[in-house]
């Protein structure tokens, strides 16, 4: 268990820069996840971390142990790879006893570690299975046990769930949270996505274009998202861009005034008068209803397209130049074309900048 | 049913073809072998024995058959053989891994690939003539040593190419993950990128193996006139004597039929491998 300190790390591959003065810490014992599209920079800083990169510029620390320029295998921390990478020409034995043999540690010892790390992922008894005789998910536990079984200081984990299905994707992020929790490892969790993020994470680090744009717990991000990107990252799914106009009454009450005449209310007191910023909506938060009864954010939009999903129908809705989608109850079945009166409600819309 | 019946005479005739043409040459090789007399227009010989195999064999001495004892040739080809692959090897395991696992700008990587098809890109004899003319100066040619260095550069060219490629297939995730619990480069390369690679090196091993016990044009160039390997001995006996040509080829064969199987083993064992995830 320890802390990670990466200190405004830096690394170009070419003219490409990958990853550029990215700093955060890892607090102990927690899951630190770095969440961005493919390309971002999260798979480079997280071999930086493991030793697999050499930056160019900054620093990584473990504790006060600084660790950027030594060799992987010095680092001591466990590494779980989103193919696998188990070595298929040996056992699940010893996949897992490969790391203690190096350590020179006794055998009988090792025969108690691997009896022990596989009785925490659940294969017991399947020390003598070959890597290709296991199945997807079973192939994942033994690669987080191999790098828990030498009990690392810190372990980091590339999208290693990515190559499962849907289901058992979910159920491997419990499993990977209970797990991490019982043994209060410090954990790099790299990821696309931001479900599986909010789910298993202490604290989100979202990348773009290798620069961190936001960090924080999954509540602030989900619910304060810095700007249009993070917000379109953190499931939401149209935007209406505008202009700060006035503040109301109780001050934190936003007025945002689009370019074509439109007024929405929202809650955000970090922008000032005149500033342009976007108004993020996520797909349920619109509310399509029969009569104007609430005083504002009302609007009148068309539907534009329709998707039917059982028990809601997700509906396109086109008001003005801006178009909102919606997943709504399946008891409002709307024709494309129709009309509809529609409710943003201000505490849940979302006010963010634009860039 | 009518179906399945139709499509297995084919099967069958197809098998039947292609056991004829795989076997009727070694068969009629095999006869060629054993043949004494046999002369037109007899389908068999007329007259078999063995002596043309136990004149080859170096078991009887018989001034009259044209056949010369050829164990020292075949003992001295299998040599050349050996030695050529674990040259190749020693060089084209470091030279494909890194052409395949090191960042090498691609140009580079490019070129030196290049670099070692090139022998094989020109017409053998003009290359081999000018080897010969440089061996010539520092008097190489006629040597066991020029021989073994004509050989190294035609196996070369397979080796690294199949070595290349074979390292390259291999995920380099594989050998990050040993880094990750502890292991030295070293010790990463020997204990799992290695024993993946086997297969696909001692296919190229066994290639190597074959081109250097088959080598005959710059063996001819450069070797003569004292270093007589087996492809020799059949050429100079192919034109006058089909018995005893056909003893050399034969005996030229098992080597081939050896490694086939060898190769047969071991490909099976890359497909157990399942490499990737």
């Amino acid at each position: 268990m320890a802390i990670l300190k990466v200190n405004s790390l830096s690394k170009n591959f070419g003219k490409v820069k990958a990853v550029q003065e990215v700093s955060f810490e890892a607090p102990e014992g927690k899951v630190l996840s770095l969440l961005g599209p493919s390309g971002c920079g999260k798979t480079t800083t997280l071999r930086c971390i493991a030793g697999f990169e050499n930056p160019d510029e900054g620093e990584i620390s473990l504790d006060d142990r600084r660790i950027t320029h030594i060799p992987p295998e010095k680092r001591g921390i466990g590494m779980v790879f989103q193919n696998y990478a188990l070595w298929p020409h040996m056992t699940v034995y010893a996949n897992l006893a490969f790391g203690l043999q190096i350590k020179k540690i006794p055998k009988d010892e090792i025969i108690k570690k691997i009896k022990k790390v596989l009785n925490m992922v659940r294969l017991e008894g399947y020390e003598n299975r070959y890597p290709r005789q296991m199945s997807g998910g079973q192939q994942q536990r033994i690669a987080m046990a191999r790098a828990l079984v030498f009990e690392p200081e810190i372990m980091l984990l590339d999208e290693p769930l990515s190559n499962l299905d849907a289901q058992l994707r979910e159920e491997m992020r419990f499993e990977f949270t209970e797990l991490q929790k019982k043994l209060g490892i410090t954990a790099v969790y790299v990821t696309h996505d931001q479900a599986e993020a909010l789910v298993i994470s202490d604290k989100i680090v979202i990348l773009n274009q290798g620069e961190i744009v936001q960090s924080g717990s999954p509540k602030e991000i989900y619910s304060n998202p810095k700007n249009k990107f993070v917000a379109g990252f953190i499931a939401v799914t149209s935007f209406i861009d505008g202009n700060v106009d006035s503040f109301s009454n109780e001050k934190k009450k936003v007025m945002v005034k689009t370019d074509d005449g439109y007024v929405i209310y929202g809650f955000n007191s970090n922008f000032s008068i005149g500033q342009p910023v976007s108004i993020a909506i996520r797909m349920n938060t619109l509310k399509i209803f029969q009569d104007e009864s609430k005083k504002v954010n009302m609007f009148r939009g068309k539907i534009i397209q329709s998707s039917y999903l059982g028990n809601t129908i997700d509906y396109k809705i086109k008001m003005g130049k801006w178009e909102i989608r919606t997943n709504a109850e399946a008891k409002y079945d709307y024709d494309i074309g129709e009309e509809v009166i529609f409710y943003l409600p201000p505490e849940e819309i979302i006010v963010t900048s634009q860039k | 049913m009518q179906k399945s019946s139709a499509r297995k005479t084919i099967e069958i005739i197809i098998f039947t073809l292609f056991m004829f043409f795989l076997f009727a040459p070694l068969f009629s090789m095999g006869i060629w072998s054993v043949a004494l007399r046999w002369y037109w227009p007899n389908t068999f010989p007329q007259e078999i024995g063995l002596d043309y195999w136990l004149q080859a064999l170096g078991i009887t001495k018989s001034l009259t058959l044209g056949a010369v004892n050829v164990i020292p040739a075949f003992l001295l080809s299998l040599g050349i053989a050996i030695i050529v692959v674990i040259i190749t090897m020693a060089i084209a395991i470091p030279a494909g891994y890194s052409l395949a696992k090191l960042r090498i700008p691609a140009l580079l990587k490019g070129m030196i690939l290049i670099l070692f098809l090139l022998p094989r890109a020109f017409p053998q004899q003009p290359v081999f003539i000018n080897l010969m003319l440089m061996f010539n100066k520092i008097g190489l040619t006629g040597t066991v040593f020029g021989v073994i260095l004509v050989h190294l550069v035609v196996g070369l060219v397979f080796a690294v190419w199949i070595t290349a490629s074979t390292f390259s297939s291999i995920p380099p995730e594989l050998e990050e993950a040993a880094r990750s619990v502890g292991a030295s480069r070293l010790k990463a390369f020997f204990k799992v990128t290695l024993p993946i690679s086997t297969p696909g090196l001692i296919a190229s091993a066994v290639f190597v193996f074959l081109t250097s016990m088959d080598e005959f044009t710059g063996t001819f160039f450069v070797g003569i006139p004292f270093v007589t390997t087996l492809p020799m001995t059949l050429y100079s006996a192919s034109g006058s004597n089909i018995q005893f040509a056909s003893v050399i080829a034969i005996l030229l064969l098992i080597p081939s039929i050896l490694f086939m199987i060898i190769i047969q083993k071991f490909l099976k064992a890359e497909h157990l491998g399942g490499i990737g995830g």
